[in-house]
């Protein structure tokens, strides 16, 4: 159980969660269980598992439209052990900042009891990364609230029939960017850059990072983190949907594996603005691994079936730049002129 | 594990006792007021978005807690839509809660307007009425607050600033009570009320406590301690019952509301009738209705009439959700034609007429008695609305009474360029 620490005049305290080191020192406690209708192999699902695990009990959770609302919570069958309300699909910085604010106050003027609460606010990337950006800039901005923000990005509006969203990649098949006869690639912008966007425009957000459910330690210690650091932190979370993506769901963690090994994911955390690639992004960095082909990731999802190899070729030079290139590798393009 | 205590109501409504009348008179405008009225009912979260002509509201409310007069957390949002969803979850974990918006302001938060009513969050706002955009005008019209009269709102006009402070603390009462759990705007019609400055009385902490319990939302609470789960996929096989909960306490806020003007005219020594206040109706033979600071030209051109011996009165409408169906009925039931002066408009809608004059024409249709209804549009975008011009509409109604002039359904737009 975690502690909080000692308590005075207006309450800002955040839950300590210290990091699990290792597998075995994990919490057997479940605070997302049965009762959800998400797809078989759904990585967004496990990333709720995981986040909810991470954060325990004295937690409450938003959820925006999209698949983690719909599928999750049929009226009387919710999995959310956790308290557990909507929010509309541009609102999770704008509810986690109302819950946030709301206990404050309560607390603040002895209206309820004084101890930490985790407030989360999930969304998918069409509620975070497309409609509700503006809501989550301004809600990075009040340091003075508790929050995390997670994104989980199955790269479409996944609960609408797959429709492309700013966080879609390259030439991607989606039910609005069918490969047709006049245009093999209806979807031509390249993936929003969500998580530096971020935390390069609200340098006061202590904690950014980027997760894929597939390493669910490291991701567990990441929500960690994000909760116990204080005020308003973000976290993008990849997460491959083989409805949208088109797989088989049994390679859901392996699409997930393939995402960090071939560059196209890179995994790294920003806590008071200094920036640390983990995982096997970091071996990327450092030279002591060597990126896959981005073919092994490409063709073994049906989405980019109408890829032909000059498209391949394409990602693969944009992958290569961001690796090589960028200032940042893997996180900021931009340098000096 | 720890354990929260939810306060309970301070003193629950039966048990609230009178304080003594201690109240402070202060030359103030109607945003200044609501102001005053949200300190004194200690709201917890208050959100802003700055649009004309609202927004004056924020300032007083900023400048209390920067002089340290109010507690409570006052965020700026970063658009309108975020403004309501930050004070709907802020009131869903059991704060109370204030917010407010104008024209297309309003209509930009349309979307957590809508869910704060679903979701049975007992916010109050207020509305500074504002001509919808485009084309531009800062003035009132009122189909910014009417949008969202069939959603479950509660919607009030006021017309001076002392009865848009009464109104808020009422507001809170009623929407907060249990029995009705549902957010409730305060339209004040903008420039002519938000803006305009005149004596109000600013009650004692002390009375305002005595008046209005503290928010307790039971165990509907978002909290650790009640791990419960708000605004699932419903879908078709309960929706139908959850809005008729809400139509059912949309009805249950009539009697909640009359309980609350009882108590609040006992105890402030005003505060009048709830839903409509009635002007020189007593021997009325016709009547013109309207909502807000209209009031004041029509209250002038009324007294005129009556001393060249013109037996007119005056309804106006306080209360549009709930609708006031019994009062007007029996408010009207003397009179042979009623004239109904909306600041607002219904494209396409029954008879081209106005909002509130549709309203009425279907409330007194099953009346035993119904008078001969003429629709005016008047004072759009802020335009004056002049005592000349009220008594101009009265012949018109006069006409109607008799059978005379041109089909008395027709809708009139008053000085309107050709």
């Amino acid at each position: 159980m975690q502690e909080a620490k000692e308590i005075a005049g207006d309450f800002t305290s955040p839950q300590v969660l210290d990091p699990w080191t290792g597998i075995r020192k994990v919490a057997r406690e479940e605070y997302y269980t049965s009762g959800h209708r998400t797809c078989q192999g759904c990585e967004s699902a496990q990333m709720m598992r995981l986040l909810a695990k991470a954060a325990g009990p004295r937690t409450i959770v938003l959820t925006a439209t999209g698949c983690m609302y719909v599928a999750n919570t049929t009226y009387y069958s919710t999995p959310w052990v956790l308290p557990w309300m909507h929010t509309q699909l541009g609102s999770a910085g704008s509810g986690a900042t109302g819950t946030a604010a709301g206990l404050r106050a309560l607390m603040r003027k002895g209206k309820i009891a004084k101890e930490p609460i985790n407030v989360i606010a999930v969304c998918g990337d069409g509620g975070g990364a497309d409609m509700g950006l503006s809501a989550i800039s301004a809600a990075l901005q009040h340091t003075k609230y508790n929050m995390l923000i997670l994104m989980y990005d199955n790269e479409s509006y996944a609960n609408t029939d797959i429709q492309t969203s700013g966080s879609s990649p390259y030439g991607v098949n989606t039910s609005f960017s069918p490969p047709g006869k006049l245009h093999r690639i209806m979807h031509d912008q390249w993936k929003k850059n969500t998580a530096p966007m971020l935390a390069v425009g609200q340098p006061d957000c202590r904690y950014v990072a980027t997760v894929v459910s597939t390493n669910a330690v490291d991701t567990l210690n990441k929500v960690r983190r994000a909760l116990s650091i204080g005020g308003p932190t973000f976290i993008h979370s990849l997460n491959p949907c083989p409805k949208g993506w088109d797989f088989d769901p049994k390679y859901s963690h392996e699409i997930g594996e393939l995402a960090v090994e071939t560059g196209i994911w890179p995994l790294y955390e920003i806590e008071d603005g200094k920036l640390k690639m983990y995982g096997k992004s970091q071996h990327i960095a450092s030279g002591a691994i060597k990126r896959k082909p981005v073919s092994e990731y490409l063709l073994r999802q049906g989405r980019f079936a109408h890829f032909t190899e000059q498209d391949i070729a394409r990602v693969q030079a944009r992958t290569d730049d961001m690796w090589e290139k960028w200032s940042l590798p893997g996180v900021i393009a931009f340098s000096r002129a | 594990m720890s354990t929260v205590e939810i306060a309970a109501p301070a003193k629950p409504f039966g048990e609230l006792v009178f304080a003594p009348r201690a109240e402070t008179e202060e030359l103030i405008s109607g945003s200044e007021a609501i102001a005053h009225a949200v300190r004194l009912a200690d709201v917890d979260v208050i959100t802003a978005y700055p649009i004309r002509p609202y927004d004056t509201v924020m300032q007083y409310v900023s400048k209390m807690i920067a002089d340290g007069d109010f507690d409570c957390d006052f965020i700026v949002a970063e658009s309108e839509h975020s403004q309501f969803e930050i004070v709907k979850h802020a009131s869903a974990v059991g704060a109370r809660v204030f917010a407010g918006s104008s024209g297309v302001g309003w209509l930009y938060a349309f979307e957590a307007l809508a869910v704060t009513a679903g979701l049975r969050l007992p916010m109050v706002a207020m509305v500074g009425n504002r001509a919808l955009d485009d084309p531009g005008a800062f003035g009132v019209e009122h189909n910014d607050a009417l949008a969202v009269r069939d959603l479950g709102w509660m919607l009030c006009w006021v017309s001076t600033a002392q009865e848009a402070l009464d109104t808020a603390l009422i507001a809170y009462r009623v929407a907060e009570d249990p029995r009705v759990f549902l957010p409730c705007a305060i339209s004040c019609d903008g420039a002519f009320l938000t803006h305009s400055q005149s004596i109000v009385k600013v009650p004692s902490q002390a009375m305002v406590d005595s008046f209005l319990p503290r928010y307790d939302r039971g165990d509907k609470v978002l909290h650790p301690d009640n791990p419960v789960t708000i605004a699932p996929q419903v879908n078709e096989d309960w929706l139908m019952e959850m809005r008729r909960q809400s139509d059912q306490a949309a009805r249950r806020a009539r009697g909640v509301l009359i309980d609350a003007y009882r108590d609040f005219n006992a105890k402030f020594g005003r505060g009048g009738e709830p839903f409509i206040e009635r002007y020189m109706m007593d021997d009325a033979e016709v009547a013109l209705v309207g909502m807000g600071t209209l009031s004041m030209p029509v209250k002038v051109a009324v007294r005129k009439m009556r001393a060249q011996g013109k037996k007119v009165g005056f309804v106006r409408v306080r209360w549009f959700r709930p609708f006031p169906t019994q009062e007007l009925q029996e408010a009207l039931a003397g009179v042979h034609a009623v004239g109904v002066i909306d600041r607002d408009f219904s494209f396409g809608s029954a008879f081209h007429s106005g909002v509130l004059a549709n309203e009425l024409r279907s409330a007194l249709y099953p009346a035993k008695h119904r008078p001969r209804i003429v629709s005016f549009i008047a004072g759009l975008g802020g335009r004056e609305v002049s005592a000349a011009n009220v008594m101009d509409m009265t012949k018109t109604v006069f006409g109607a009474a008799e059978g005379a002039g041109p089909d008395a359904q027709d809708t009139y737009w008053i000085g309107a360029r050709e």
